[in-house]
């Protein structure tokens, strides 16, 4: 068995976007939603580091990239967070299909 | 010296009346709104006077003639060089004349709408209408422009429309006021097309200018305006004509006379400023501004403006005979002598002697404001004492309206042209000009006179004579009265002025060319509208002093024309037939069907459409979120294959 | 087999299990132990990957912070132990096939891609604290003191966003609420 190496790694970020991206539109409670939101961010850190380790191994870009990332994730999670609780708030539920007033 | 402010403030007073009672009149005036009306007007009247006054005896004449003084002129709108929309003041002998004449009849208007509109439950707005009325009035007569005098004129029309539809409530009141207003309009467009061609032709649209391009033999205006032509007239002759259309539209000449009559639905005191001394006047005040360029330049459209005169009077006296509404036998009487002046003006020449029919036609027109205002407001006190328009209502009133009987008589009298009375003087001076210039004319004018005595003095006897008054009237009389001072001081003043405006010798401040005219008096030459006048007066004493069958008798014998005459020789219907049948049938409807089906087909088209679609795809906007991504990544996949795979 | 790549397919079995388990279960507060697992898996795989700094930083931000959060605000909205209702079939299998398209398709492309690889598999800079230091807030040529500083700011807005919206503006008091107690105001 070869030695895991970037094609290993795309694999799973890959496999873990999908997954997220199942999760987003199957889920209708908002926090799993969320969630999946999480596991795509993820997938996507996951790459950079990896591009950043096989491809250009003399820089720290992609690093930086992940330390970005992580960064916005949090206040994603914290604004969308807040928002549900809002939501919560207004309709009793946070099922994403009550919230429908979009179409209005 | 003359100062313009003073002539700016005459119609600039009414209008400030207009504004302040039209926009607070009902709220804070609402019962002193008559009050500070009238005191406006007042004021407007004595400086009239005094501006007319200050021209004729100080400022006015210059070696002997009356100049055309232009106290203000402000450039309002320039479309080029010299042609530009001024608003400005032109003084001559006939605007310093008609400045007197509305003020002083809108004044009497006035004070008598005191008593007669008491009550009314737009007493402010009647006095704010009266004023916009007036104020357009006066600025009409004062244009230096002819552009401004088609502003003025117009909101004239738009003043009498809403006069006339005062009472919106009445059906016939709103129907009156349309017709009187489509009319206008429609005379109106030829006035406008009119003023275009002349402005064309002599490149300018103030008056004193265009004058004197388009009389001036041997200008370069006038001789392209001369020798360009249409069906062998002259194009200047075709803008006279037009001009005079839009006159004889205001005037209620024939054949657009059908208004007037029905105008007759706006109050009295109203139809009394309205016949009397101002819109139907403007018609033929706008023929004697151009005057000049009628009789240089253009004496075929004179012929015709002497012509429909002399129909309009002639048949509309004949239609006054048979009327039983006393408006509209007033109505009938103001286009027929309208129709006077008009011939009048036609048969002038411009000029010394010749110019004689120019002043007899203003000097009529002066002596008409008197007595037709007072024949108007009489009518409008019997109307206000019996409630009724109809003759056959009235009848015996001269011991029940002692005043109103007296300044009638005296009305009639001055209309039927009897000496020493107004009427008299500048009818004679009229058929005098007519038998100099065109017999044909006279013989009509004559005639007319004669109708004019018998249908004045058939109304004066129907009214105050005929039968014996009623038992429920002489009550009546007891707790009603007469009508009050308001409305019997204008009356009286009224009747002062009709008896004796005839002694004014008018030719030495009215004429054609601005010189004084010495009129002669010939005795001979007025024997004949004396003896018509007589005659017509006897006959109708004889009918119509006692209540008789005579005059039934004498309808049924003469039956088709009696009925001919009793529906205005179906004028009307005649309208009606053109209008309804041929224009609504062969050019409304089908404008009609094509804006319905093709206009509105390709409009509705579109929405349909629209409609159509968006229904169609109303079930994607959902609202659901997660929809929204599906369709998003199902999107992204198909463009991400898409290029990778297809547009390599 | 070595023992580093044992642990690779460890690491990569627990982030992708648990990441299916974490979008599959209709447990809510159990999704989100299972996205704890996920993201300590992926935690490990920086690991693995020789980023100590990162995968310090994940567990951290991650594991410690978000998920947390996520289980703080499933306790506030939400009763534990209900399972939550159930997708409809046809978008499940809708999504499902979307998503196995969308892998499908970059797997292929991943596959087909030739990467250059620089041949070392060895670090040429440590990604060590220091070096990571000194280039975030470096101000020369690479470096990141800029974006380091907007970061800055959008988590400050994040900040008062997430306090305006979550605070109750106009809503009632807590005691206040019409229906909350009707027995205190005949009191």
């Amino acid at each position: 068995m070869m030695q895991p190496g970037l094609y290993h790694i795309l694999f799973i970020s890959t496999a873990l976007f999908f997954i997220g991206v199942f999760g987003f539109l199957t889920r209708k409670n908002l926090i799993t939603i969320l969630m999946s939101v999480e596991l795509i961010l993820n997938s996507v850190n996951l790459n950079f580091i990896a591009f950043n380790k096989y491809l250009w191994p003399e820089k720290l870009d992609g690093l930086f990239f992940t330390i970005f990332i992580i960064a916005i994730a949090a206040a994603e999670a914290a604004v969308a967070i807040a928002i549900i609780i809002n939501l919560y708030r207004s309709h009793h539920s946070i099922d994403v299909d009550n919230a429908e007033e979009l179409k209005y | 010296m003359l100062n313009a402010t003073y002539i700016a403030l005459i119609p600039l007073l009414p209008l400030a009346g207009f504004l302040l009672l039209g926009l607070f009149g009902r709220k804070y005036f609402k019962n002193s709104s008559g009050i500070i009306a009238t005191i406006i007007l007042l004021v407007a009247t004595v400086l009239a006077i005094y501006t007319a006054y200050t021209y004729f005896f100080e400022v006015g004449k210059v070696h002997g003639v009356y100049q055309k003084l232009i106290p203000l002129k402000y450039t309002w709108l320039e479309f080029s060089k010299g042609v530009s929309i001024d608003m400005g003041i032109l003084l001559d002998p006939i605007t310093c004349m008609m400045l007197v004449v509305i003020t002083f009849v809108s004044l009497m208007v006035h004070i008598y709408s005191l008593a007669y509109m008491k009550g009314e439950e737009r007493f402010a707005t009647y006095y704010s209408f009266l004023g916009l009325f007036t104020f357009s009035m006066l600025a009409l007569v004062i244009s230096s422009n002819i552009f401004q005098i088609y502003i003025f004129w117009e909101l004239v029309g738009v003043s009498s429309f809403l006069l006339i539809g005062f009472y919106y409530d009445k059906p016939s009141a709103v129907a009156a006021c349309k017709k009187a207003f489509i009319v206008t309009r429609f005379a109106d467009l030829g006035f406008l097309i009119g003023i275009l061609m002349l402005s064309f032709y002599s490149g300018t649209l103030d008056f004193n200018t265009l004058i004197e391009r388009l009389t001036s033999p041997g200008s370069t205006e006038l001789s392209t305006a001369l020798s360009s032509s249409f069906l062998g007239i002259s194009a200047l002759t075709w803008a006279m004509i037009l001009v005079f259309i839009g006159a004889a539209g205001k005037s209620a000449m024939f054949p657009l006379q059908i208004w007037l009559p029905d105008a007759m639905e706006g109050p009295t005191p109203v139809s009394a400023l309205i016949h009397a001394a101002t819109m139907v006047v403007a018609g033929v005040f706008l023929v004697a501004r151009l005057f000049p360029i009628f009789a240089l330049s253009a004496p075929e459209a004179l012929q015709l403006v002497a012509y429909v005169g002399a129909i309009s009077a002639f048949l509309a006296a004949i239609i006054a005979c048979t009327q039983t509404d006393i408006k509209r036998v007033l109505a009938f009487s103001t286009i027929s002598q309208i129709g006077y002046m008009m011939f009048a003006l036609g048969v002038s020449k411009y000029g010394g002697e010749n110019g004689l029919g120019y002043t007899a036609s203003m000097f009529h027109l002066f002596t008409h404001a008197m007595f037709k205002a007072l024949l108007f407001l009489g009518a409008g006190s019997i109307i206000h004492f019996i409630h009724s328009n109809e003759m056959k209502d009235m009848g015996g009133l001269r011991k029940l309206l002692p005043i109103t009987h007296i300044t009638f008589l005296v009305a009639c009298l001055a209309i039927s042209g009897i000496p020493p009375f107004a009427g008299f003087f500048s009818k004679e001076e009229i058929l005098l000009a007519a038998w100099q210039q065109n017999t044909i004319i006279y013989w009509i004018g004559l005639l007319t006179s004669g109708l004019t005595a018998f249908y004045m003095f058939r109304l004066y006897f129907g009214i105050f004579w005929s039968k014996a008054p009623s038992l429920s009237d002489s009550a009546h009389r007891k707790h009603h009265g007469e009508g009050g001072f308001a409305m019997m001081l204008p009356l009286v003043l009224l009747a002062i002025g009709a008896a004796a405006a005839g002694f004014i010798p008018f030719g030495n401040f009215v004429s054609s060319d601005g010189k004084v005219l010495e009129s002669e008096f010939h005795l001979q030459l007025s024997i004949a509208p004396v003896t018509f006048g007589l005659i017509g007066i006897f006959i109708a004493m004889w009918l119509y002093k006692k209540q008789n069958d005579k005059p039934d008798k004498i309808a049924a014998s003469i039956n088709g024309l009696y009925k001919l005459a009793w529906n205005k020789f179906y004028f009307d219907e005649l309208y009606i037939f053109l209008t309804k049948k041929i224009i609504f049938n062969l050019i409304a409807k089908p404008a009609a069907w094509f804006d319905k089906n093709v206009v509105d087909g390709l409009i509705n088209a579109t929405g349909n459409t629209t409609q159509f679609i968006s229904k169609k795809i109303k079930g994607v906007q959902s609202g659901k979120v997660q929809q929204y991504a599906a369709y998003f990544l199902v999107a992204a996949i198909a463009i991400a294959v898409l290029f990778i795979y297809w547009w390599k | 087999m070595s023992g580093s790549t044992i642990i690779f397919y460890m690491l990569a079995a627990l982030t992708l299990v648990s990441g299916l388990f974490a979008v599959g279960t209709r447990q809510i507060f159990r999704a989100a132990i299972f996205l704890l697992f996920s993201l300590i898996g992926v935690a490990g795989l920086y690991f693995w990957m020789q980023y100590e700094f990162i995968a310090a930083v994940q567990i951290v931000v991650y594991v410690g912070g978000i998920t947390v959060l996520i289980i703080f605000s499933i306790f506030l909205t939400q009763q534990t132990g209900e399972k939550m209702p159930k997708q409809k079939l046809g978008r499940q299998i809708f999504s499902a096939l979307a998503a196995f398209c969308g892998f499908a398709l970059i797997m292929l492309q991943v596959y087909q891609h030739t990467f250059t690889f620089t041949g070392s598999l060895n670090l040429i800079v440590d990604p060590n604290v220091q070096n990571i230091g000194n280039q975030m807030l470096g101000v020369n040529n690479g470096g990141y003191a800029l974006p380091f500083e907007v970061v800055s700011m959008l988590l400050l807005a994040a900040l008062i966003g997430c306090i305006l919206i979550a605070a109750p503006s106009n809503s009632p008091k807590r005691g206040e609420l019409p229906h909350s107690n009707p027995k205190s105001e005949t009191t």
